[in-house]
Formats: C-alpha cells, sequence, structure tokens
C-alpha cells in the first residue's frame, strides 16, 4: 500500500517547542517502553550489556549548539522521531506495501508482517526516522502511538502519545495538524512553527516552534537603579523616611 | 552509506549480468550451441547471482515474494518485477537458442530491452533517493548503464565496442565524481535546515542522542577518508577502465587479455560501487555532526 | 487505484492490572502506575493524581523495568572468599549472614559501640535507620547529606527553616522572573521541569547562572556564565545595587525577619555581636510606635529597622543596619566584583533593575486576609512575583555554606520568601534550626545514644566532642573543623578509619553508597584505603558489611553483602519525619510497597535491619518478653510511633481527632494511632496520601496564624511556634566568639583565623579555599561535573536502555582552550589537578564559561562491575573526576592537612577543583585504570528483547 493518500482526513501529528525542551530524555525512554509493550515486535536491544549496544529507538533527542554573530553561544535539544511527512518518501520505495499512510489521520505505520526489512525505506527517510530492530529484522518507527490515542481501554485523559504524556517540561504537544482550528495549529501559528529540512520535498506534518530570542542586550532598564542618596550617609536619612511610610 | 558487501556485490554482478544478456539478447556476439549455452550460463550466473546477493541484505528474504507488490510506486518493486521478467524472457530466448537452436529473434530484442530496464530500474533504486543528493541524479542511472553495457560488452568478447564504452563510460565517471562532489551542498539541505536553527547562527552538534552506535550511524553515517576515496576513484578507474582498455588495445589481442580484462573490470566496478555507497552522504548525518564535504 | 490500508488494532488492551507505588530511580520520588501483565512488570507511566509529577516521568522513572529486571541484581548474601575487591564471593544463607553480623555487633556494642561505623546514602529512611544507629549506642551514623549538598539544606535552614527540593520551590504559578543557580538537574527533577514549562508557556523569564549552558540553563531567556565559585559575590553585588537603589521590601524585613533585632556592638563584651534578648530569651527590637525596646513578637509591635540603643553602657544596633554598613560598601559595587565573577557590570546592574522592577512594580496581590503572629491583620497578601531556586552549583564549593546564605538574603531582601510569587515552603517546612534536634554523640557501652546523631549547633556547647576536646565521631562532624555540620561527612569515613584518626574503629557498614567509587573523592586512594592491611596483614578497616541491591563497585569490597530487593519488591516510606513528598500547597507522604516478588534470595533491607535490631535486642526492636517487635518493615510503617499519635504515615491513621468529614470512620490525618490497614489505604488511593494546606495558610506560613494552627492539628509540631527569618546567623557569630577566645570551650589554635574569617553571622564572600592551595596559574582552569537528565549517579549504566543514551564521557572543553590545546574531535588530554591526573577524551562547546571545563557525573565503571562486559566503554572510555578531587587539600607547609570541605558545614568542595589540560596522543582506554573485579552475578545476556505480553 504505498502510494501515498492524495488528502488524508485528518493530519495528526506533534509540536515541539524548541525553547521548552531541557533535553532529558523522557519522551525517548517512555517511548521505548510503550512500544516495546504494544505495536509489533519489542524495540530489542543487541549487545545490550556489552561494549557495542545497539537498540531500536523510534524518538531521539540531539543536542546542538548555535554560535551568533554576537552574543553567548546558545544550545538546543531537539527530539525527533517520525514526521509523519505528507509526501512520505519513505511509504513510496517501500516495494512490499508493508510501509503505508493512514488515510483518516495521516499516521505513517509499517506493517511488520509485510516487512522484509530491506531498510531502503529508512534511506528514503531524511530524517532518520526509521531503525531496523536490531533481533526481529523488521523496520520500526514512531507509530504516532496509534494503539494510545483511539485506545478504549485507557482512560479518555490518556489517549494521547507515550512521549507527549510524559514530557515533564510540557514540551510536545499533539493533535491535528489539519485543522487550523486545533490547539495545534494555533500554538504553530502564534509560534511560528517550522518544517525540518522543507527543501527535502517531504512537507512533514510534526512542526517545531523555534527558540525565543535569548540573550537580550542590555541597558532599557538601568534608570531603575537610581541610588536613594548620592552621600553614602544619606541611606539612613531614606531609611528614615521610607519606615515612616509602611 | 554504509557499503555492504550484498549489495555493492548486487549491483555490480547483476550489472555485468544483465549486459552480457542484453548483448546476446541482440545476437552480439551471434552464438549458438554450447557456445551460447556458457555465454547464457555466465550471464544468468551473474544476473541471478547479483539478486541472490540482493537477497542477502534483507532481514526476511522469506517474505520476499512481497516485494512484488508495489511496482506502482515502488523502484525496488519495479527492479524484482523486471529482473525476474528480464530473467524468464532470456531463459526462455536462451532454451530456444541452445536446446532447440531456434533464435526468436524478437523474444531477444525483447530481452535485451528488459536487461537495459532492469538495469536503468536498479539505478533508480539509488537515483530516486532525494535523501541522498549524489546518487540524486540522472547520472546515477546512465553511468550504472554504462557500466553495465561495459561490462556485458567485455564478456561478449566486443573488442571495439567495449573499448569505445569503457572509455565514455570512465570519461563519464570521472565527470560525474566531480558533479556529485558539489551536489550535497547543493541539495539545499544543511544542519541549519535540519534543525531549523539556522538562522540564529552557526550550527554544530553538541552531543548525539547516543554515545555508541545506532542503525542510522552504522547504516547511513558511514564517513571515508577524503583522502582514502581519492585514491581509490584512481584505483577504481585504473582497474574498471584503463587497465582493460590498455588490454583491448593490445597489438596481440588474446583470449587470457580479455579474461584479465574482465576480471580487472570487475574488481574496478567493484571499487567503483564501494565508492558509490561510502562516498554517498545521506542528509540524516546531519543530525549526526557530518556536514556535506 | 490503491489497495485496501492494512487493518491496525487501536485499541488493544493494554494491562492486566495497574498497581501505582513510588519510583525509586532518584530522590523525586514521582508516582507511577506500574501496569502488569501475567503477573509481571509490563510498563512504567507516571501517575497522572500524584502531588510531585502529575502525570509525568523522567527517562530514569520510565526506565525503571530495566532497573528491576538487570542482570547486575544481587541474588543471595554473599561471603567474601578472594581479597578485598576482587569480586570473589561465596553464597550463603540469610541465617549465616545475619548471625555472623549479629555476633560482631553484638560484641561490640557491649564493649565499644563507636567501632561500629554505619553510613547510608540516599535512600529515604533515614529517620529509620539513625532510629537504628541511635538504639545500637554508636555516634557514628550519617546519611550522604555531608558530601551532597549540606550547605544548601542547612544555610536554608539556619536563615529561613528551609532551602529548596524537599523544603521548598518557586511559586511557579505566579512567579514572573525566574533565576537559577548552578542547577543541573537536582532532586526536583519533575516539578523543577514542569515548573519551567509554565514559566515558558506563560513567556516568563529564566535566568540561568551556571557555567555551563545545557538542560535547564539552555532554555534560560539570559545566561550567566559565571566563573565557577564566585556566585557569592555577584549575589552580593546584586544586593548592593538592591539597597543602594533602595529597592527591598522594608515592611516584610521589619515584620518577618530578625533585621530589626538589635546586635550587640560592644567589642570587648563576650556578646558582642549577639542579639539583645529579653530575660525570656526573647530577641529584642525598637517598637517604631513607641519607640522604646520590645520583644520582637510583642503584640502589635512595629519592629524599627533603624533601631539602636545604648543600655547598661553597651550600645546595639539593628542587624538592618549591619547589614546596609555591610553590602552598600564598594567592595561589592558591580565594576569591583566583574573580573572575579566574569560577569560584565552593566549587566550585574541590569539584572538587579530587573529583580526590583519584576519585584515591585508588577508585585501581585491576592485577595486572602491573614492574621500574623503580633495579631495583626493584613487585608490582602503581598506577592513579589521573583524566584530563585539554586542546588549543587553554589553549594558544593568550599564557600557554598555562605553563597547560599547570600542568595537567601537577596531573596528575603526582596520579600520573595513565602509570598505569592516567590518560593514557598513545603510542609512540614518551614522548621526553623532551633526547632530541629541537636546533634548527640554521648556513647554508654550496652546502651542506646543519648539522642539522634544529627541535629543543628547554634554554639561551642553543642560540638560533638569527646572530655579531651577531640572529635568524638569518625567522621569528625560538629568538631570545630566544621562546627555546623548537620548532615555528617561520609566522605571522611573512609579516609579517617584508615587513618585511625580520631580512632579505629571496627565494622564499617554501608547502606546504598558506591562509597568505592562515584562517590568518594580520591576514588584511587580510596580503594587502596580499603583493602590496606597492617603489619599482621590484616585489613587496616577490619570488617566492611554492605547492603545493597546491584553489583556495584562498592560490593567488590565488602566482607559480607546483604542483598536487597528492588524497588518494586518491597516496603517503603517517605515519611514526613524524614524528607516527605510534600509540595507547597499540600503536605503528602508516600510508600513503597511489593508490587511483585522478588524471584531471588534477598529481602528488604529495612526489614533486614528490624531482624537485626531484634536479634540484637536493641530496645524499641523486641517488645517486653524479647520477641521481635515488628514482623518486617511494613508492620513497623503501620505500628510505629515516634510520639504519641506521630508515626512515619501521617495518613489515614485511627484517632478522635478525626475530622468532621471522617467520623464515622474514625479515621484521621496527621495525628492519630496506628492503623492496622493504613498501607492497604495508602495503596488503595495510589500510594500516597496528601493533605491541602487551607488557602488562608498557604503564604507567609512562619507567621500566619492560620498555618501554624494547621500544623499544630497536623502534628508538624505541639504548639504554634513562629519565628522571623534570621538574616544574622547568631550561632556563626557564637563559633566566631569562641574562636576570638571567649567562652570555655575553645578551637585548636590553628583554627581561629578561619573561623573568625568564614563564619560571619552575615553572608560574606571569599575564594574557594582550593584556590589558597592549588596555585590557580598552575592549575588554570576550573573542573565540574553534571548530573545527566537520564542517568542516575553509577547506577544507571545497568539499565540497557539508558546506558545506550550516556554510555561514556567525554570532558566538554571551551572554545578557547579547545583552539589553544589544537584539540579536533576523537582527541584526548591529560587532566592534571594538584593532587594527581586523569587521561580521557575530549570534546568541544562553544557555550561554556571560557575557564572551565566539565563531564557527566558518574558514567566512568570499574571493570567487572553492574554485569557489564569488560570491554564495555563505561569500563574503557568512561571516567570518574573524582580521581583527582582529594578529600584533603594539600599540604601547604603548616603540618596540617585541611579537609577539601566547607569550613561551616563539612560540605565536599567537588566543584572547587582546579585543572590543567593537554593534548596527548589517544591511549587505548581512559586512565587511571583501577584493575578489575569478577563479575559477581550470572553473565548478562546477549540481546534484550522484552515483551512481557506475549
Ligand atoms: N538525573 C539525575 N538526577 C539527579 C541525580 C543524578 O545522578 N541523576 N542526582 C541527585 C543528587 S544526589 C543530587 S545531590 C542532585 C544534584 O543536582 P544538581 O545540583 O543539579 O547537581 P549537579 O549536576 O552536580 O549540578 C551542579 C550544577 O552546578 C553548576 N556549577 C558548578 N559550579 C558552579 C558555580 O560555581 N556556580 C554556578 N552558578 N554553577 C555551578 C554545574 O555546571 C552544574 O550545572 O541531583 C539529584 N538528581
Ligand atoms: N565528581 C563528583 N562526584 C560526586 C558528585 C559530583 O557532583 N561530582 N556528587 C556527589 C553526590 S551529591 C552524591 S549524592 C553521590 C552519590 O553517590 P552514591 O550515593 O554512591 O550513588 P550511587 O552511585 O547511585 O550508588 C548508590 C548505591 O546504591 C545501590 N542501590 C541502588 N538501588 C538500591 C536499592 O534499592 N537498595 C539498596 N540497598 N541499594 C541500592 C547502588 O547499587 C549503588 O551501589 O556522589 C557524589 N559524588
Ligand atoms: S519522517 Fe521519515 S519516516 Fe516519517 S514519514 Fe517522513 S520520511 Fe517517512
Ligand atoms: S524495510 Fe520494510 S517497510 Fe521498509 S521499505 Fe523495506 S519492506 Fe518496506
Ligand atoms: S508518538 Fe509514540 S511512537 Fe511516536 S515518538 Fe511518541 S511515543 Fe514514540
Ligand atoms: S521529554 Fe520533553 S523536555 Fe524531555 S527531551 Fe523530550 S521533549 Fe524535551
Ligand atoms: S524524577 Fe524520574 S527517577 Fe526521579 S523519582 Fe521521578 S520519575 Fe523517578
Ligand atoms: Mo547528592
Amino acid at each position: 500500500m504505498t502510494a501515498l493518500p492524495e488528502t488524508t482526513e485528518r493530519k495528526l501529528g506533534l509540536v515541539i517547542d524548541l525553547d521548552t525542551c531541557v533535553g532529558c530524555h523522557a519522551c525517548v525512554i517512555a517511548c521505548k517502553g510503550w512500544n516495546t509493550e504494544n505495536y509489533g515486535a519489542p524495540l530489542a536491544d543487541a549487545d545490550a550489556y556489552g561494549a557495542d549496544p545497539v537498540g531500536a529507538f523510534l524518538n531521539r533527542v540531539h543536542s546542538f549548539e548555535v554560535e551568533p554573530d554576537s552574543g553567548p553561544a546558545q544550545l538546543f535539544h531537539m527530539p525527533k522521531s517520525c514526521l509523519h511527512c505528507e509526501d512520505a518518501p519513505c511509504v513510496t520505495v517501500c516495494p512490499t506495501g508493508a510501509s503505508f499512510k493512514r488515510v483518516e489521520d495521516g499516521i505513517v505505520l509499517v506493517n511488520e508482517s509485510d516487512c522484509i526489512g530491506c531498510g531502503l525505506c529508512a534511506w528514503a527517510c531524511p530524517y532518520g526516522a526509521r531503525e531496523m530492530d536490531p533481533v526481529e529484522k523488521v523496520m520500526k518507527k514512531c507509530t504516532l502511538c496509534v494503539d494510545r490515542i483511539y485506545n478504549e481501554n485507557l482512560p479518555e485523559e490518556d489517549r494521547e502519545p507515550a512521549c507527549v504524556r510524559t514530557c515533564p517540561a510540557g514540551a510536545r504537544h499533539f493533535g491535528d495538524l489539519g485543522d487550523p482550528d486545533s490547539a495545534v495549529s494555533q500554538l504553530v501559528e502564534a509560534r511560528g512553527g517550522v518544517d525540518l529540512m522543507p527543501e527535502q520535498g517531504t512537507k512533514p506534518v510534526n512542526k517545531y516552534l523555534p527558540p525565543r530570542p535569548r540573550d537580550a542586550d542590555i541597558d532599557v532598564l538601568a534608570p531603575y537603579l537610581e541610588p536613594v542618596d548620592a552621600q553614602p550617609k544619606g541611606f539612613l536619612g531614606w531609611l528614615d523616611r521610607a519606615l515612616e511610610r509602611i | 552509506m554504509h557499503p555492504a558487501v550484498s549489495i555493492i556485490l548486487f549491483t555490480t554482478l547483476s550489472g555485468m549480468g544483465f549486459g552480457l544478456l542484453a548483448f546476446l539478447g541482440v545476437g552480439i556476439p551471434r552464438v549458438e550451441g554450447w557456445v551460447a549455452a556458457v555465454f547464457f550460463a555466465i550471464g544468468f550466473a551473474l544476473a541471478g547471482g547479483g539478486l541472490l546477493f540482493s537477497s542477502l541484505h534483507l532481514g526476511h528474504p522469506e517474505r520476499a515474494l512481497k516485494a512484488f507488490t508495489q511496482w506502482r510506486t515502488s523502484w525496488l518493486s519495479r527492479e524484482a518485477w523486471a529482473s525476474v521478467a528480464t530473467l524468464g524472457v532470456v531463459g526462455v530466448f536462451a532454451a530456444a537458442l541452445v536446446v532447440f537452436g531456434v533464435r526468436i529473434a524478437p523474444l531477444g530484442w525483447l530481452g535485451a530491452a528488459g536487461c537495459i530496464a532492469t538495469v536503468y530500474v536498479t539505478s533508480m533504486i539509488y537515483a530516486s533517493l532525494r535523501s541522498v543528493p549524489r546518487w540524486h541524479h540522472w547520472s546515477t542511472s546512465a553511468l550504472f548503464l554504462a557500466y553495465s553495457a561495459s561490462g556485458g560488452a567485455l564478456l561478449a568478447g566486443q573488442r571495439w565496442p567495449a573499448v569505445a564504452v569503457l572509455v565514455v563510460t570512465g570519461v563519464g565517471q570521472f565527470l560525474a565524481w566531480r558533479a556529485g562532489d558539489a551536489r550535497y551542498a547543493a541539495c539545499g539541505s544543511t544542519v541549519g535546515s535540519a534543525t531549523g536553527l539556522g538562522h540564529l547562527g552557526r550550527v554544530r552538534l553538541f552531543e548525539p542522542p547516543h554515545t555508541g552506535d545506532s542503525y542510522l550511524t552504522r547504516e547511513m553515517v558511514f564517513v571515508v577518508a577524503r583522502k582514502h576515496a581519492r585514491k581509490l576513484r584512481s584505483i577504481a578507474l585504473l582497474l574498471a577502465v584503463v587497465l582493460p582498455v590498455g588490454l583491448l588495445l593490445l597489438p596481440a589481442f588474446h583470449h587470457l587479455g580479455a579474461a584479465v580484462a574482465v576480471l580487472s573490470h570487475l574488481a574496478g566496478v567493484l571499487c567503483v560501487r564501494w565508492l558509490f555507497f561510502a562516498e554517498a552522504e545521506h542528509v540524516v548525518g546531519l543530525y549526526y555532526g557530518r556536514r556535506p564535504a | 487505484m490503491t489497495s485496501p490500508q492494512p487493518h491496525v488494532e487501536t485499541s488493544p488492551p493494554v494491562s492486566d492490572e495497574v498497581r501505582k507505588t513510588t519510583c525509586y530511580m532518584c530522590a523525586c520520588r514521582c508516582g507511577i502506575d506500574v501496569h502488569m501483565k501475567d503477573g509481571k512488570v509490563a510498563y512504567i507511566e507516571g501517575n497522572r493524581d500524584h502531588p510531585v509529577n502529575r502525570g509525568v516521568l523522567c527517562a530514569k522513572g520510565s526506565a525503571g523495568i530495566m532497573q528491576h529486571l538487570s542482570p547486575a541484581r544481587l541474588r543471595a548474601p554473599l561471603k567474601r572468599v578472594g581479597p578485598r575487591g576482587s569480586g570473589k564471593f561465596e553464597e550463603i544463607s540469610w541465617d549465616e549472614a545475619l548471625e555472623t553480623v549479629r555476633a560482631r555487633l553484638a560484641t561490640l556494642r557491649e564493649t565499644a559501640p563507636e567501632k561500629l561505623a554505619f553510613f547510608t546514602g540516599r535512600d529515604q529512611s533515614q529517620s529509620f535507620t539513625s532510629w537504628f544507629a541511635q538504639a545500637y549506642g554508636t555516634p557514628n551514623y550519617a546519611a550522604h547529606g555531608g558530601f551532597c549538598s549540606v550547605n544548601m539544606a542547612t544555610a536554608g535552614i539556619y536563615t529561613m527553616g528551609g532551602a529548596f527540593w524537599e523544603f521548598g520551590s518557586p511559586d511557579w504559578d505566579r512567579t514572573k522572573m525566574f533565576m537559577l543557580f548552578g542547577v543541573a538537574e537536582d532532586h526536583d527533577s519533575n516539578p523543577i521541569k514542569i515548573g519551567l514549562g509554565k514559566l515558558k508557556a506563560r513567556g516568563a523569564k529564566v535566568i540561568g547562572v551556571n557555567p555551563v549552558r545545557s538542560g535547564y540553563n539552555a532554555i534560560a531567556d539570559e545566561w550567566v556564565g559565571i566563573t565557577p565559585g564566585t556566585d557569592g559575590l555577584f549575589i552580593l553585588s546584586l544586593i548592593h545595587c538592591l539597597l543602594k537603589a533602595g529597592r527591598i521590601d522594608l515592611s516584610y524585613l521589619s515584620r518577618c525577619t530578625n533585621a530589626p533585632v538589635l546586635v550587640n556592638e560592644d567589642t570587648k563584651s563576650p556578646d558582642h555581636g549577639l542579639l539583645l534578648t529579653t530575660p525570656d530569651g526573647k530577641h529584642m527590637v525598637i517598637d517604631r510606635h513607641t519607640g522604646k525596646p520590645a520583644p520582637f513578637d510583642g503584640a502589635g509591635v512595629l519592629p524599627d529597622l533603624a533601631g539602636s540603643l545604648r543600655r547598661a553602657g553597651t550600645s546595639h544596633r539593628s542587624v538592618f543596619q549591619h547589614i546596609a554598613e555591610r553590602y552598600l560598601s564598594d567592595d561589592y559595587a558591580p565594576e569591583k566584583v566583574a573580573r572575579t565573577v566574569g560577569i560584565d557590570a552593566n549587566r550585574i546592574r541590569r539584572i538587579a533593575a530587573d529583580l526590583a522592577r519584576v519585584a515591585f512594580d508588577e508585585a501581585i496581590e491576592l485577595d486572602r486576609p491573614w492574621t500574623d503572629f503580633r495579631g495583626e491583620r493584613h487585608e490582602k497578601m503581598i506577592g513579589r512575583p521573583v524566584s530563585f531556586h539554586a542546588m549543587r552549583g553554589i553549594s558544593a564549593h568550599s564557600n557554598g555554606f555562605q553563597t547560599c546564605r547570600a542568595l537567601h538574603l537577596l531573596q528575603i531582601l526582596l520579600g520573595a520568601v513565602e509570598t505569592p510569587g516567590g518560593m514557598r515552603f513545603k510542609p512540614p517546612y518551614p522548621k526553623p534550626a532551633t526547632a530541629h534536634p541537636k546533634p548527640h554523640c554521648r556513647v554508654t557501652p550496652g546502651k542506646p545514644l543519648d539522642g539522634p546523631h544529627l541535629g543543628f549547633t547554634h554554639g561551642p556547647d553543642d560540638l560533638c566532642l569527646t572530655d579531651d576536646g577531640q572529635p568524638a565521631r569518625i567522621d569528625k562532624a560538629f568538631s570545630w573543623e566544621n562546627p555546623m555540620s548537620a548532615h555528617g561527612m561520609m566522605h571522611m569515613v573512609i579516609s579517617n578509619a584508615h587513618a585511625g584518626d580520631p580512632y579505629k574503629i571496627d565494622t564499617l557498614f554501608f547502606y546504598m553508597a558506591n562509597m568505592a567509587w562515584n562517590s568518594s573523592m580520591n576514588t584511587s586512594g580510596v580503594m587502596n584505603m580499603l583493602t590496606d592491611t597492617d603489619d599482621n596483614g590484616n585489613y587496616v578497616i577490619p570488617n566492611i558489611i554492605v547492603a545493597d541491591a546491584y553489583s556495584s563497585e562498592m560490593v567488590g569490597y565488602a566482607d559480607l553483602v546483604l542483598p536487597d530487593t528492588t524497588y518494586l519488591e518491597r516496603h517503603d516510606c517517605i515519611s514526613l519525619l524524614d524528607r516527605p513528598i510534600s509540595e507547597p500547597g499540600a503536605v503528602a507522604d508516600a510508600i513503597r510497597w511489593p508490587v511483585v516478588e522478588p524471584d531471588r534470595n534477598v529481602r528488604g533491607f529495612q526489614s533486614v535491619l528490624l531482624d537485626l535490631g531484634a536479634r540484637l535486642n536493641l530496645p524499641g526492636f523486641v517488645d517486653d518478653d524479647g520477641a521481635p517487635k515488628y514482623a518486617d518493615y511494613a508492620d513497623y510503617i503501620a505500628n510505629h510511633e515516634r510520639r504519641p499519635g506521630i508515626g512515619p504515615l501521617a495518613g489515614w491513621r485511627v484517632g478522635d481527632g478525626a475530622a468532621e468529614s471522617n467520623r464515622q470512620t474514625g479515621l484521621t490525618h496527621g495525628r492519630g494511632g496506628p492503623n492496622g490497614a493504613q498501607i492497604d489505604a495508602y495503596i488503595k488511593n495510589g500510594g500516597f496520601w496528601s493533605a491541602h494546606v487551607p488557602d488562608g495558610a498557604a503564604f507567609y506560613k512562619p507567621w500566619n496564624t492560620a498555618y501554624q494552627d494547621w500544623a499544630v492539628e497536623m502534628g508538624f509540631y505541639d504548639s504554634p511556634q513562629p519565628y522571623v527569618f534570621s538574616l544574622w546567623c547568631e550561632p556563626l557569630r557564637r563559633f566566631q566568639l569562641a574562636a576570638e577566645g571567649h567562652g570555655t570551650r575553645q578551637p585548636p589554635d590553628h583554627l581561629r583565623e578561619r573561623i573568625k574569617a568564614t563564619l560571619d553571622p552575615l553572608p560574606i564572600w571569599y575564594a574557594p579555599l582550593e584556590d589558597g592551595h592549588a596555585d590557580p596559574v598552575e592549575y588554570p582552569v576550573h573542573a565540574l561535573t553534571q548530573r545527566p537528565m537520564a542517568m542516575y549517579h553509577s547506577w544507571g549504566s545497568q539499565n540497557a536502555w539508558l546506558r545506550q543514551i550516556h554510555g561514556m564521557n567525554p570532558l566538554f572543553v571551551p572554545t578557547a582552550l579547545w583552539t589553544a590545546n589544537g584539540f579536533s574531535d576523537g582527541d584526548w588530554a591529560r587532566v592534571t589537578s594538584v593532587h594527581g591526573e586523569i587521561t580521557v577524551p575530549v570534546a568541544h562547546m562553544a557555550a561554556l564559561n571560557e575557564h572551565t571545563v566539565w563531564t557527566w557525573n558518574a558514567i566512568g565503571k570499574r571493570k567487572g562491575a553492574w554485569a557489564l562486559d569488560t570491554d564495555a566503554p563505561e569500563a574503557t572510555m568512561g571516567f570518574l573526576l573524582n580521581h583527582i578531587i582529594h578529600e584533603l587539600l594539600p599540604p601547604k607547609g603548616d603540618g596540617l592537612r585541611w579537609a577539601n570541605s566547607d569550613p561551616v558545614t563539612g560540605q565536599a568542595a567537588w566543584f572547587d577543583l582546579r585543572v590543567r589540560i593537554e593534548k596527548v596522543a589517544p591511549p587505548r582506554r581512559s586512565y587511571p585504570d583501577p584493575g578489575g573485579q569478577d563479575r559477581i552475578v550470572p553473565d548478562p545476556p546477549q540481546n534484550v528483547t522484552l515483551k512481557v505480553g506475549s
């Protein structure tokens, strides 16, 4: 089923706030835990206690430094999972139909029982959002927690992705980016959310909120600290006057 | 990209095999009987063997049949169809020729077209990937076809055509390398666009998401030292083109020389293919501290 | 044309059952929902109802399942059969293990109980473990606070009755400007992140003061990349600016602090610098209404900040005048301090101005009337919406106590403590130093100690000294070297025990602390001390018992190992008697309970300690017939009473005090009798209990009658105990007075000058002590560590998931040093301190103070420990900075070895470290190589493919 649907009814995805993410990796591990127990094969770890451990993860947090032309260097933490692209090249390259994009909500999934583990979809994804399971040898990727967000065995409030539910800083938001009135769309609008690598033509659904400006220039507020009295002795005089008023 | 032995062998061997089969399909050389049998056997061994090697790359080769389902969108699926169909057509053509001594020329032509198509489709698996700028270009297909043609010509014992195609391939390869070197920078993807932070200043990876390896770093963040690559490029061209052409041009051309030329070419193409993967930088490297070279 | 989309099961069953308990991956103690499948732990997520984490969970918490299933789990009691440190052990029965321990401890108790040193790590059952140690009778008990953050805790308690984390936190919902000093992660891990998230959502300003701009500091709107060890000076400069501009909360200072209290100014008086008191011990102020002296808490008194008084020939002036005098001095002018602190003078002014603007011009008012302890009614609660949080970055320096005091002074001058938008205490805090016990050390063989070990000293009389004036404790806590070491000094135990200074001991008993590795300073040295033998070939430290759950480095050095369960397999109690989980708006405590039974021959340590106490016939552990009083820890939790009506847990007690709503059930919260079904009630409620602070009591807690009454009702104390903040810290002055020659208990001469210089009753700044010992020219670079958010000290490395995130640690080097040394990616460096050298991989970081290098804490591992392969990157590339941080400062020619600790509290000065670095050819591994130990657990699996429900 590797033809992409012309349109999807909804565009479910994540909005990640780079102004707020502290880089704690909580979303990485919550994702690992949920998806090990749920959708498809468990996310395995090869050489788990050895010299070269390699496990499958669906979400990873990178850290980048930015050196502006002036002012101190800045540092940002950037979580990254599948962006559920509208023009998902990972889907169209798949020879088996294992990779597909859902018509109803735009979620990109791998049907593991059809996957031959050729790895081509991982090559096609510019973002590194797909990882081959080191033991099961099928392609793993973010499911947008499709088995949580509609899950009737979960209380209503828990029907959101594991990574969103766990994010301590509230840097992750989930919703329908196809609906301009949704909270996530509004947030993207208000904060100027961006696409990663737009030039790759993938039209990602997930958006990133850019950091607010850092390290504002000095001096606007200088007058606030007018000394109460030019004379050193004057302080006590001021104190006396001030105390009269309290 | 990680230069996996299985895919290097696959592209190299199947390219040569289909090249040879294409020649045989159009009747160059016009062989018959047991000579035809040997030629076709070589062709099938190379093409089929290459395909077998490709299945080694699969996590679940037992499900390989599923790869035939998505020919509408997937070049890999098309490759499966094209190669099997081509091998089928050429097989019938060869059987008729070898067993019954009948040359069904249209079938031969069809087979030859299939061979070319198969090599083209294989090349498109790579050339269609925008995420690997070096590959994402018509020259990828052109070179796949050229190598296939040179290998085919050499195997088919076509001295002068071989010389011609080899020279063209060599020059093409040289130009493609040069053009390829600039393609990443031209594709527009930078660590700035990858992070959306480019407008703030110079962006640099501070810490990767994991201190060890991952599937991604192993598979797609393969780095080859530039010096090393330059040297290999020369060796590859020497083996794949210069040496064979030299041998072909020897006045006293001889079967042994031809065999050496073929082997040298094979070794050269293996080098070329190793470089094809090893030098190809995937844009995901931007998330792992790799900048366009 | 499209083929049909595959069917996806979107509503799979999630689990058979959810069991709610408390996380143990760090001391934040979040509530967790443990999803069970087939009776096994399948998935862990945050408990949405929990007051601490409100449903969120950090990486470690979510990875708890891999901790619970770790191949490094100990399986049975172990007896050492090879040399210490070799990792050669033999499994023995619990009876043999407990009998061995009992026999040894029984003999010691009858002869010299102080020869047992029992020290515990970051477990939160200190009220229980100390109770054991007290009943046993050794003075040598403490937990880990001495090497952790005692500066922060004590400076807060002595100044205002609490600091951060378990004591208090910013009013995240109201604060408009937040300054964070020296925090990478902290204990209050999820609440800080939740709080920062709230600030970010509101667009409130965050300033991060930290030499390193990672983690929380990375999201700060403004980064102050301060030079390590100079925060005190920076803060005092902010104070200078605020005072000079009169931008301070005078009303708050006069009503809520000891700023108006009168100080004796007679330099000849034995009371010089002490506060004037009434005969019944109340501090005196001048009442502005009458102009006359009055007790500070007199009804209707309006204390005068500018008061002075001459009485019996002695002049007195208010504390506030001392404050003004000291900090208005040009020594603290931004221009003066800028170079030292590494911050531009204008920037310091601007930050001060920003604080003033937000505190006073953006003040908030809540329409909540309240009545203060003087009987004055206030119609509104006035809030100063600036807030602060700080931790080890300012605490783990040898000037940390005074720096933390300076920060508290700053908050208080702004009127931003216990007011809306500022820093708020978490009940049962605030609790001033005077409401805490004093330390006790009187030993009587065969008898309990004369009182609790740890506490707060208020002067020389409270020190723990023997009759000949020597330190009474093995760690020398509460001695003249560190008179206010309220948490003990765990980092000195091994080195003192090895040196037999102040005396030799017999048994070291460690619980949950990796003292052979990352919690020790001078790790290589410590490993030698643990294995050192005397002339007869006996170990210098004769007997080492370790209670641990995993095969840590420390376990390798034990003679006897008592294997604990994992946190999902035992009862635990997070008690108001200890370090509760309260939030500012609610008091709360919690439990852990066995959501699964152990599948190994291991036992919960607290139950083991109860068993041991009973075998030793300790008072409180046995009933009148000598039979064990408690079957196990669960029994103790439910039935033990500290004071009548007060037990380990405050929820669901039995009694007449029952609130209206609970009359029928006879259940009550806070005070009440033991309830056999209490633990079940906790389990039913999600593993915790919490009660909201009434609205009218939510702020101004120390002075608010509504809060005081509620606190008494809850059992925090037995009668209302309002108090004012101690800007002038009198206990410090009492030690100074002794150093000046007053009083009968006198410090040794070599310590006099240091005590005079550092134990100032008002906050001061002095350069970190190492600067005076290490040559700042030869060692020009500061070297720090930071907590990785996804790792907990040494124990995260056994976690198959987490170790992939941090499997090795480079030393991060700032741009200037990076270029000067010609480093490039993959290079290695030799890092030399005055004490030693290490060889480590380096990496570049631009967002870093230019004189500072740092690395992640505790990633390096000893070969063979933690069930990792010997070629694991943790053991080959990973490293500890601890090898080059000594517990003693280098000799400086006075014949003395000074501890590398804060002179007030004894806090280990981890971050005073100075080094130089140089590039070296890449070695095959990081150095030093401390050798390896046998793997004492079975080989781990090659792959982990965990799926319970399949
Ligand atoms: N994930 C995780 N959480 C933990 C722990 C863990 O191991 N892992 N450990 C727990 C424990 S035991 C503790 S004590 C707490 C400690 O929590 P933190 O106090 O956050 O401890 P550190 O990581 O040591 O952070 C010290 C910070 O201070 C900075 N710093 C160092 N020197 C200075 C200085 O002079 N001035 C300033 N302004 N900053 C400075 C460092 O760069 C670093 O960011 O964390 C607890 N929480
Ligand atoms: N360089 C440098 N060194 C430092 C610091 C620093 O900032 N820099 N920080 C210091 C600070 S603040 C601290 S608190 C220390 C922390 O250092 P430690 O207190 O030594 O902490 P851990 O390494 O976590 O070791 C705790 C031990 O508890 C064991 N354990 C884990 N779970 C259980 C359990 O359920 N039961 C039992 N019985 N045992 C268990 C582990 O196996 C381990 O042996 O490190 C200190 N060391
Ligand atoms: S992010 Fe990658 S895997 Fe996900 S839809 Fe886009 S291309 Fe496919
Ligand atoms: S790895 Fe699986 S999902 Fe990916 S392209 Fe191959 S068959 Fe499709
Ligand atoms: S949405 Fe679900 S699968 Fe995707 S990253 Fe988040 S937790 Fe992982
Ligand atoms: S959990 Fe939230 S704050 Fe932590 S790394 Fe993920 S997105 Fe960032
Ligand atoms: S902060 Fe993380 S590790 Fe600590 S208790 Fe909470 S969930 Fe557990
Ligand atoms: Mo700590």
